[in-house]
């Protein structure tokens, strides 16, 4: 184990963000440790989608920086974040839906031959995919109707558990999941929960955005509240101060 | 809920299992449906005029279908990214031009196939360029441009504006000879498949392709060179325009400004008539090509049935209509197939 490790995977510090008059993020710092769940809660219009954004390349920091293990990084576009590590979930998921689980996990990052071509014109090494994909889905036990037909075919949880098994492919530091249960009943909203949880034990930092207290006093480590661009809140999520939690959301007084 | 937990895990499994074979049998059939028409045409028509299998009847079907063929190749990599080439017709004409004048000039088949080749790939990179880096919402309008300024420029260059006679020999033989008793073109036509079916499944290139056609944001989000995948398919649609003029100079040992007419109707009513999805992401070469071959087959059965011309066209929209229905009973299909699969978890 390196010292770096030892330390937050991702730190957030002092971010600043504009949109015209919006203040979106006002000095907002935060810091993710591996094997741990982070919760960011905050009402609409808090920031938090503002900072997943920066944090995954979307959108750049006007002021401020993002740490990825203690050294200073500037993702100018999602795919140099990914690169670095860090996967994004997002609510609408990115699926491809006339392509198949293993199609999904390595669109745009197909494993490929010969490397001396540029990469579009290389060839898919379609069986190492399957294989790994199969290994992944098993590891993470997603259970799918059939690996060799598109993800037209699944239902919402079913879609969900692939975007999180994707993530989990390539994630060597932080996945980041925006309301992964925001579509799913009861069933479904459990399996993806599980899932989760096994991407925490493999070492993983996970950003877990959600609506539900249940959730977030289940599954998270710590929780982060913004409102209207400011962090106003970091604790330990339990049963005793679920209410506080809420109250911080909303902008009650205790 | 009894859960079936003991059922093959590679099959469609629901509380009713009834439905769900059906459903899985109703998309498995619509799938095959294109296939399965083109059968059941080639039947009976075979039974209604007995010509209509001869060999001499059967390499004039090949011959004829090839440009439409070769061109709806190219069509259905640009349908598949959910665009439209409407300016294959007039790209074709302007090839065969370009290619009549050079000819006049020298007398060099790989000069002059080069040239239609060329021509066609340009007017390709122009409608990919402009519609990807103009910004443009939607191809239709930037192909329906070139569709006019290639075929007013291959009138306005044709000597005498109308048709040009000659072709150096070698054009000549793939557009009109044969060996073996097949047609030279029919062998261009495997040639090009084999080529776009290497490209489109085998290769990283063709992933994205789907990739694109079935999410373009997610493409973008996943780090796809979104914009160079769609420059590439309308050129790879243009050369394919090109190939399809030298088939045709070739067959016809003519260049015309008047060629290709209403060839994008054509194309795209082949890969529609396949089995490709309007909606992109969805198809592949089969359906180009099964798509251009029932083209062929009903033009060829209506001539030698002595059915008016004009019905032709009414009989081709209504398969049209009839394919396009059939795509959209596939969605709804899958659709019930998804709900199936979530109630399967509650």
């Amino acid at each position: 184990m390196s010292a770096a490790s030892q330390g937050p995977v991702l730190a957030v510090r002092h971010a600043q963000k504009r949109f015209g008059a919006v203040h979106a993020l006002a000095d907002v710092s935060l810091e993710a440790y591996r094997g741990e769940v982070l919760a960011l809660l905050g009402d609409n219009g808090a920031g938090k989608s503002t900072l997943i954004k920066c944090i995954s390349g979307v959108h750049t920091l006007d002021e401020g920086a993002i740490e990825l293990d203690g050294e200073r990084t500037a993702f100018h576009s999602p795919a140099a974040a990914r690169r670095a590590g860090i996967e994004t979930v997002y609510q609408d998921l990115a699926l491809f839906d006339n392509l198949t689980p293993a199609q999904n996990f390595y669109c745009g990052r197909e494993i490929s031959f010969p490397s001396w071509l540029p990469r579009g014109l290389r060839f898919l090494d379609r069986a190492a995919m399957d294989r790994e994909a199969a290994v992944v889905i098993e590891r993470l036990r997603v259970r799918l109707p059939r690996l060799d037909a598109p993800v037209a075919l699944m239902s919402g949880g079913q879609r969900q558990a692939v975007a999180v098994a994707r993530a989990s492919v390539f994630a060597r530091k932080v996945v980041i999941l925006d309301e992964p249960t925001a579509a799913l009943g009861l069933r479904e909203s459990r399996k993806v929960l599980d899932l989760i949880g096994r991407l925490r034990d493999e070492g993983n930092a996970v950003i877990l955005i959600t609506h539900n207290m249940e959730h977030v006093v289940e599954l998270a480590n710590r929780a982060v509240v913004l409102r209207q661009g400011r962090k106003v809140g970091e604790l330990k999520p339990d049963r005793s101060n679920q209410q506080d939690l809420v109250s911080m959301i909303v902008g009650a007084e205790l | 809920m009894i859960e079936q937990s003991d059922a093959a895990p590679n099959a469609l499994k629901s509380p009713k299992p009834d439905l769900g074979l059906a459903l899985s049998l109703g998309l498995r059939l619509l799938s095959f449906g294109p296939l399965l028409i083109l059968v059941l045409l080639v039947v009976v028509i075979s039974l209604l005029t007995p010509h209509f299998l001869r060999p001499g009847n059967i390499s004039n079907i090949m011959s004829q279908t090839a440009v439409i063929a070769i061109v709806a190749i190219g069509q259905h990599l640009v349908i598949l990214t959910r665009g439209i080439d409407l300016s294959v017709g007039a790209n074709l004409a302007l090839a065969t031009v370009i290619g009549g004048l050079l000819f006049r000039v020298v007398d060099s088949a790989e000069l002059v196939m080069l040239a239609m080749l060329l021509s066609g790939a340009a007017i390709g990179a122009v409608n990919g360029l402009v519609y990807v880096f103009g910004r443009l919402p939607h191809p239709f309008i930037i192909t329906l441009a070139t569709l006019s300024i290639c075929r007013g420029l291959a009138l306005e260059l044709a000597i005498g504006h109308t048709t040009m006679r000659g072709m150096p020999e070698a054009i000549a033989a793939i557009g009109g000879g044969a060996s073996l008793g097949i047609p030279n073109s029919f062998f261009v036509v495997l040639g090009v498949a084999a080529l776009i079916l290497v490209m489109a499944k085998a290769m990283v290139w063709g992933r994205w392709t789907y990739a694109v056609g079935g999410k373009p944001e997610a493409a973008m989000q996943m780090g796809i060179p979104v914009k160079w995948v769609l420059v590439s398919t309308y050129i790879i649609s243009g050369l394919c325009c090109g190939v399809g003029a030298i088939v045709l100079a070739g067959r016809t040992e003519a260049s015309s400004p008047l060629y290709g007419n209403l060839l994008e109707l054509d194309t795209i009513a082949a890969v529609i008539i396949g089995g490709a999805s309007f909606l992109g992401g969805r198809g592949h070469i089969g359906h180009a090509l099964i798509g251009a071959v029932m083209i062929g087959v009903i033009r060829n059965a209506l001539n030698l049935l002595n059915v008016d011309v004009f019905f032709q066209m009414i009989a081709i929209g209504l398969i049209i209509v009839l394919a396009v229905e059939s795509d959209v009973l596939r969605n709804h299909l899958e659709a019930r197939v998804r709900v199936m699969q979530s109630a399967k978890t509650q």
